[in-house]
């Protein structure tokens, strides 16, 4: 336990907490429909931008104190996004409900093009940025070295365990929760009692863009950086994160993340960053050879 | 009466059909501008399109190219190979475009130029520094920017002889280019007798490069050195100082765009960084009124806009000398002559690499501005 290995595991933690944000998106989709949902890093994307526009919005206001300024771009940035995907499911996905299990997955994907060349045409190729909202760093000496925390990390892991800790109680303990477990188990059985799973299917798609929206803010806030393609390697990231934690699994895709947010930040300090991604895919492999239902993920039943 | 009506319109048929005649001779000079029109990359495809645009408007106001005027057609590669191949296959074979200015990145210049060679059309990058690039052997490859072994001969001993670094960090992007010239100024650190204490690429596109970052201060460096482009060098600069590393940030030519500051999210991170550039073009005497008359349409040309400007320049003193658009002489006389640009006089050697290569170092301030040193 020397100061480097406290400090990389701050860094993955922060790394892994959005990553498992985002795969949510994943996990619950394909829990409940059985799709892969590929533009789900695009809608990630979109809320970066969202809230670097309505930051730049609600500083031209007048709004200049931290805590209010970041309450309000989240809340209004959350909304946003969660229409985006409410429209998303309608237009791309529902239509397709009954057909061949490949054309939904088609269908995600040109939904991935059509919104990065929407946002590349409508705001333009170039990086876009935002300044830094929050100053500072903790500093904590340690073992002949420090460890250094900037005050944004520490307010990315709160919020996002924040975070996933509403998306546990509202599936676990509420109606809502209760309707999505019941359409992930058995959609025509829940249908028959009563529940219009259609509904349900496009609540789990605003919740998926809800904590995507989520990871947008916060990462935007953390590196102040983006641009229309910023949802590609982050979204590959996510969906392997969910994958290694057991697609389907809402606690598994937050293990997974935080796993693989760790993976990779101690993989490059001890032996070597340019082998990063190949580490990271390669645990992946290696839990599903062991694991083929990921280190969460309940092994599929046959039903006869 | 009646003959002089007749006269006029015999006049008038004569003048149309003459016109006619012209119009079928002097068919347009078609020039490629192949770059990163969009993705990440996009702005320096701007600039690219910038200074050949302009350039074309100037040469065609005085006359065009023997009589004939020329016309530009934008490539986007997007700064990837894949999309290179494409589209240098689209300009020579459906736009049939005597010679291209670009490509931009060094790993779609490097493929490009295939079919350009095969095809015999002229291209002259106004970017690509990867040595590769013209040590193939082509006849149509030319460039007018410098090489990464002249970049890192600079970086490299500025590190030595100014900062004084003794643990030098090398970090590059694992593209043709940033590893290339993180390549060159390692061998420059070598022979000055500066060994790296680290030398690791990162990935492009991400933009968390914490852990990294980390290690770079486990291993004490004083200097770091970046090969690759802005979109993760902002990034990289602003987590090192968010992690309180306090050393000296030096990079390429690939971070010369106010976009620097944008990625980094702010001058207060990119204060200080260091960077190997040529000689700015828009402090030298010979392109001051092009310079000014870029102004007055309210663009500032940096980066490589007049590079591009004068590489048009190039193709049209070439064609102009040698009286057609027969690449095979109009390469020779490149080769053989030196050319008068907005950027001085230039030359190029046998390779199709400039004679002389003036990389100097920069430092950007705090204002978010780049001086030279």
């Amino acid at each position: 336990m020397d100061a480097l290995f406290l400090q990389q595991m701050v860094n993955g933690l922060t790394l892994g907490s959005v990553y498992g944000l985002i795969a949510i998106g994943y996990t619950m989709v394909y829990g409940i429909i059985g799709m892969i949902n590929f533009a789900h890093g695009e809608v990630y994307m979109i809320s970066a931008y969202l809230s670097a526009i309505t930051l730049a919005l609600l500083a031209f206001f007048g709004l200049h104190s931290f805590p209010l300024l970041i309450l309000g771009t989240l809340i209004i940035t959350v909304a946003i996004t969660c229409a985006y995907g409410w429209v998303i499911e309608r237009v791309a996905y529902k239509p397709l409900r009954n057909s061949t299990r490949l054309a939904p997955l088609i269908s995600a994907i040109g939904i991935s093009l059509i919104l990065q060349n929407y946002v590349q045409l409508t705001q333009g190729a170039r990086q876009q940025g935002i300044p830094t909202l929050l100053e500072g760093a903790a500093r904590l000496d340690f073992a002949g070295g420090f460890v250094q925390i900037t005050y944004t990390k520490i307010f990315i892991l709160l919020a996002s365990f924040i975070g996933m800790g509403l998306l546990t109680y509202i599936i676990k303990c509420t109606r809502l929760g209760r309707m999505c477990r019941a359409t992930q188990q058995d959609r025509k059985m829940a249908s028959i009692l009563g529940i219009n799973t259609d509904r349900v299917i496009s609540y789990v798609f605003v919740i998926g863009a809800a904590m995507a929206a989520l990871a947008g803010v916060l990462i935007t806030m953390n590196y102040g950086t983006f641009d229309f393609y910023a949802g590609f390697i982050i979204g590959i990231k996510a969906f392997t994160a969910a994958v290694l934690g057991g697609i389907g699994s809402l606690p598994g895709a937050m293990l997974g993340g935080l796993i693989l947010g760790i993976a990779e930040a101690q993989f490059s300090s001890v032996i070597n960053s340019d082998y990063k991604d190949v580490f990271s895919f390669a645990l992946l492999v290696v839990i599903l050879i062991f694991r083929p239902q990921g280190l969460l993920g309940r092994p599929k039943v046959t039903k006869v | 009466m009646k003959t002089n009506n007749f006269k006029i319109k015999a006049l008038g048929l004569a003048l149309t059909a003459a016109m006619g005649l012209s119009t079928q001779v002097c068919a347009d000079i078609k020039i490629g501008v192949a770059g990163p029109h969009t993705g990440a990359n996009a702005t320096y495809g701007d600039q690219l399109w910038r200074g050949a645009s302009q350039a074309a408007e100037d040469i065609n106001a005085k006359g065009g190219i023997n009589g004939e005027k020329i016309v530009l057609v934008k490539g986007d590669d997007a700064c990837e190979p894949k999309q290179a191949i494409a589209v240098a296959n689209r300009l020579v074979d459906s736009d049939k475009v005597s010679a291209v200015i670009g490509h931009f990145c060094s790993s779609s210049s490097i493929p490009a130029t295939e079919i350009y060679e095969e095809a015999g059309v002229i291209s002259i990058t106004p970017g690509s520094t990867n040595p590769k690039l013209t040590d193939r052997g082509y006849s149509t490859v030319f460039r007018i920017c410098g090489r990464d072994d002249q970049q890192g001969i600079v970086a490299g001993n500025y590190i030595v002889d100014v900062l004084k670094g003794t643990k030098v960090a090398i970090i590059h992007d694992k593209d043709t280019y940033g590893q290339g010239v993180a390549q060159a100024t390692r061998d420059q650190l070598h022979a000055r007798g500066v060994q790296e204490v680290i030398f690791e690429g990162l990935t492009r596109g991400e933009k968390d490069f914490n852990s990294l970052v980390s290690k770079i201060g486990a291993s004490g460096a004083d200097v770091v050195y970046f090969g690759g482009l802005h979109s993760e060098a902002g990034p990289l600069v602003r987590q090192m100082r968010e992690q309180g590393l306090k050393a000296k940030f030096v990079s390429d030519d690939g971070i010369v765009t106010d976009e620097l500051v944008t990625t980094a999210g702010g001058a207060q991170y990119t204060d200080g960084v260091l960077m190997s550039f040529v000689v700015d073009p828009r402090g030298l005497p010979q392109g001051q009124e092009v310079v000014k008359h870029f102004r007055d349409k309210g663009y500032e040309p940096e980066g490589y806009t007049l590079f591009s400007y004068a590489a048009l320049q190039t193709l049209a003193a070439a064609y102009k000398a040698t009286g057609g658009t027969d690449n095979e002489k109009a390469g020779a006389w490149i080769k053989s002559h030196p050319v008068d640009t907005v950027m001085g006089s230039k030359e190029w050697d046998e390779k199709g690499d400039l004679k002389t290569s003036p990389y100097v170092m920069y430092r950007w301030d705090a204002s978010g501005k780049y001086k030279q040193i």
